[in-house]
């Protein structure tokens, strides 16, 4: 629908308001790409270059993609291009893929997330989940090895020319510590292995932009000082996780089972709590709701942590959030002025 | 003075401030008349309600204050020459807010200006006026509310019998970015709003006022204060310096605490709201007898080389405002009040003056905004003053389903303009729940 005529003499005749606010969609994305450099630097520094191939390759098959469809939907595309969502989606995506996987994966996902999560629903707005962290989920379930448990074996193949951090791998390619591992929550580790310090510098086996909380947390704060974010969210959700950690008892019991510090500081908390927890198209409109989806989020990080097969608490509890914010908006809808407010 | 940059404002929930007010271009230049216009356009429909009807003739001479059109049945007002001088014509003329032609008085000015002779016959009156003639002279005077609704002042004094009135608010927030005519008119008529205030009070029968001046007013506060500070029925306090602070449901709940539907007038919770243009109206309309034909009208904006507060006599041609104020050649939008809910005028040669317009902002570079999807960042449910779902409105009033909209309470939009100001995605929010409530109404009309 047009709502902008130019009379005959050069006039702009719109509907009110004639001002409108400096900030913008693509402000607010480019705003969270500038945001994700702290934590890539500190991926590269601990896993190696190769990571920045894999971060460029997932940005480049996401716009691809984006390119793509938006050609087969007959729909303006630079526009669409300029806002850099499909950028955001790129990096997010390969921050939250191991740092040893081969390219075939992060170009499957990174198709995936844009092409199945975002446009199958309509495009940007329109998708239900994160489109990065659905696209995770579903490559951990194709391609469970690579994503789960030994990456040794995909850095023997030829990952070391791109390591950096050479201490942990010798020049042939074998391991010498277990860096490439999974998760530090991994449950079978019995053993506290990594100090409080390394988790918060990011010096630990993890996906790549996921293990340095002092990286994340710089970027989280600039974007909370840029107002694209809300506080309140990555602070109800870490805050949730933090209380739940301490008190919930663990089916299995190992050494840092209720270290609250550990469970934030460890996996991909940080991350999700700033950078997908905060997406603002599939988590609720007003505040109150927002409030419920970070605490859900929280108390499903450590149901999962602590009661499921997979340490994958923060993907899952997100997605499953997600998937409830159609439920949370309908019932924190905003109260009318003039009237009561309604009791649910 | 520390005291009250410290004290908290009072406020509503919701609304928005732009960085740059544009305030500040006119909020110290004293108002100085505009130059009178050649030809005066006075429209017969200048207020809500039913248009007035003509008095006078083609090729009537009228002197200025002449009543030459009288309000038709309750919800109307009188309309007076602006000038003086002969009526060429009664005919349609394109009105800048209706949108439309509708007829307009077109008086062609004469060299004398002076008044009528029954104004120039009334005199001065003591302060103990009756109600009765209160009421009489700001009926006569065509006084309509000049915040911009145009609501029949008189129409305001004579409340339904069930309804008691306990309170007065005075509006004096002037919330709308770029204008400064309220500001202006307060610092340099003080009194006269007041005693304009307190004769309103009378007539209506009741003895306690509230004005709520915005924050960035601190020097129109402190002179308001000053000159009732006798008075213990009138308090004055500071609002919150937010958009729309100075529309009835906000100043209302801010000063009061009081909420009342949005399509439903101030009286449901005992209040009624003047600006303080409409209580200088009073003033000059009861004191001298005066008629409403003329108002201050700040003509701004990045067009405007010289951006000035004017006194300008209703029917002005813009054109002529906008050459007192010296625009530059090339601005591409011209907006009749603020730009929050002012109306862009497609024709500068056409456009004239109404009784409810407070500023002329004149553009230059103005921008078209190229919309996008909605992202749910939720921003316009937060500035949303009223509690609304302005995102979902939208979304529904593109998908046509005005249905759900109407259970969305789409009826109870102000159209402030808020959550289009706060939308990342710059879609035109507002302009969608206007087309939709058209559309309602459409079905309406048909059912």
């Amino acid at each position: 629908m047009s709502t902008q005529n130019q009379s005959e003499n050069n006039l702009i005749v719109s509907s009110s308001p004639h001002i409108r606010d400096f900030d913008s969609i693509s402000r607010i994305m480019w705003a969270v790409v500038l945001s994700l450099i702290p934590a890539g630097i500190a991926g590269v520094f601990s896993f190696g270059y190769y990571c920045i191939y894999l971060v460029f390759l997932s940005c480049l098959t996401a716009v691809v993609t984006e390119i793509f469809i938006l050609l087969l939907r007959r729909q303006p595309v630079v526009n669409v291009i300029q806002d850099g969502s499909a950028v955001v989606t790129g990096i997010l995506l390969a921050y939250t893929l191991p740092p040893g996987v081969p390219w075939y994966v992060i170009v499957v996902g990174s198709f995936f997330a844009i092409a199945i999560v975002k446009h199958s629903f309509g495009g940007l707005g329109n998708n239900i989940w994160n489109p990065a962290l659905a696209a995770r989920a579903f490559l951990q379930v194709a391609y469970p090895t690579i994503m789960n448990s030994d990456w040794r074996v995909l850095v023997k193949k030829g990952m070391e020319k791109f390591a950096c951090n050479i201490a942990n791998v010798d020049v042939n390619g074998n391991l010498i510590d277990a860096v490439t591992t999974a998760t530090p929550l991994t449950k079978e580790v019995v053993e506290r292995t990594y100090l409080l310090g390394q988790l918060f510098m990011g010096n630990v086996p993890g996906c790549i932009g996921e293990t340095s909380v002092i990286a994340l947390l710089l970027g989280g704060v600039y974007l909370i000082y840029k107002r694209c974010i809300n506080w309140y969210v990555p602070a109800c959700y870490i805050g949730t996780t933090f209380i739940m950690a301490r008190f919930l008892p663990p089916r299995i019991i190992t050494p840092w089972a209720n270290d609250s510090f550990y469970h934030i500081f460890a996996g991909g908390l940080f991350l999700g709590a700033f950078f997908m927890a905060t997406d603002m198209v599939t988590s609720p409109l007003t505040k109150k709701g927002l409030v419920i989806f970070s605490v859900g989020a929280g108390v499903l990080t450590i149901l999962i942590r602590f009661y499921s097969g997979y340490p994958e608490g923060v993907c899952y509890s997100i997605l499953l959030m997600n998937t409830a914010t159609p439920l949370i908006d309908r019932f924190t809808k905003p109260r009318l002025y003039g009237t009561k407010l309604k009791k649910i | 003075m520390l005291r009250v940059v410290k004290s908290k404002l009072k406020t509503f929930v919701g609304g928005i401030h732009p960085k740059d007010d544009g305030k500040s271009f006119t909020a110290g230049k004293k108002v100085v008349p505009a130059s009178l216009p050649n030809k005066a356009y006075l429209f017969l429909n200048q207020h809500i309600g039913k248009p007035a009807q003509p008095i006078v003739q083609k090729g009537d001479t009228v002197k200025k204050g002449q009543l030459i059109a009288e309000s038709q049945g309750f919800i109307s007002a009188n309309v007076h020459a602006s000038i003086s001088g002969k009526v060429v014509d009664i005919a349609p003329w394109p009105h800048p807010i209706a949108g439309v032609k509708l007829p307009a008085i077109i008086i062609e000015r004469a060299e004398d200006d002076s008044w009528v002779e029954d104004i120039a016959a009334i005199p001065d009156i003591d302060h103990n006026i009756s109600e009765a003639e209160i009421m009489h002279r700001i009926k006569s005077a065509g006084i309509v509310g000049l915040g911009g609704a145009t609501f029949p002042t008189h129409v305001k004094l004579a409340p339904p019998k069930d309804k008691k009135i306990d309170m007065v608010v005075v509006n004096g927030a002037e919330c709308e970015p770029y204008l400064t005519c309220d500001h202006r008119l307060m610092l340099e008529n003080p009194y006269e709003i007041i005693q304009g205030l307190k004769w309103f009070m009378k007539c209506i029968g009741c003895n306690s006022a509230h004005i709520g001046i915005e924050g960035n007013k601190k020097d129109a506060y402190l002179l308001i204060k000053d000159t009732v500070s006798k008075e213990s029925a009138i308090k004055v306090d500071l609002v919150e310096v937010k958009y729309p602070q100075g529309a009835e449901h906000q100043i209302i709940k801010a000063l009061l605490g009081r909420e009342f539907k949005p399509r439903q007038l101030p009286l449901e919770v005992g209040v009624t709201v003047i600006n303080v243009s409409t209580a200088f109206a009073i003033y000059e309309a009861v004191k001298y007898g005066r008629p409403l034909i003329q108002r201050i009208i700040t003509v701004s904006g990045n067009g405007i080389e010289n951006p000035q507060n004017f006194f300008v006599r209703l029917g002005t041609p813009v054109k002529q405002l906008l050459e007192d104020a010296k625009v530059t050649g090339d601005i591409n939008k011209i907006i009749f009040g603020g730009p929050m809910m002012g109306i862009a005028q497609g024709d500068i040669e056409t456009a004239v003056t109404v009784k409810g317009i407070g500023g002329i902002i004149a553009l230059r570079k103005a921008r078209k905004w190229n919309s996008s999807a909605c992202i749910r960042c939720g921003r316009c449910i937060d500035s949303c003053p009223y509690g609304l779902n302005p995102s979902e409105l939208s979304v529904l009033s593109e998908a046509k389903n005005f249905d759900l909209m109407l259970e969305s309470n789409v009826l109870e939009c102000k159209e402030c303009g808020c959550c289009s100001y706060i939308c990342p995605s710059k879609r035109p929010i507002v302009h969608l729940i206007k087309f939709a409530k058209a559309e309602i109404a459409k079905q309406e009309v048909r059912a």
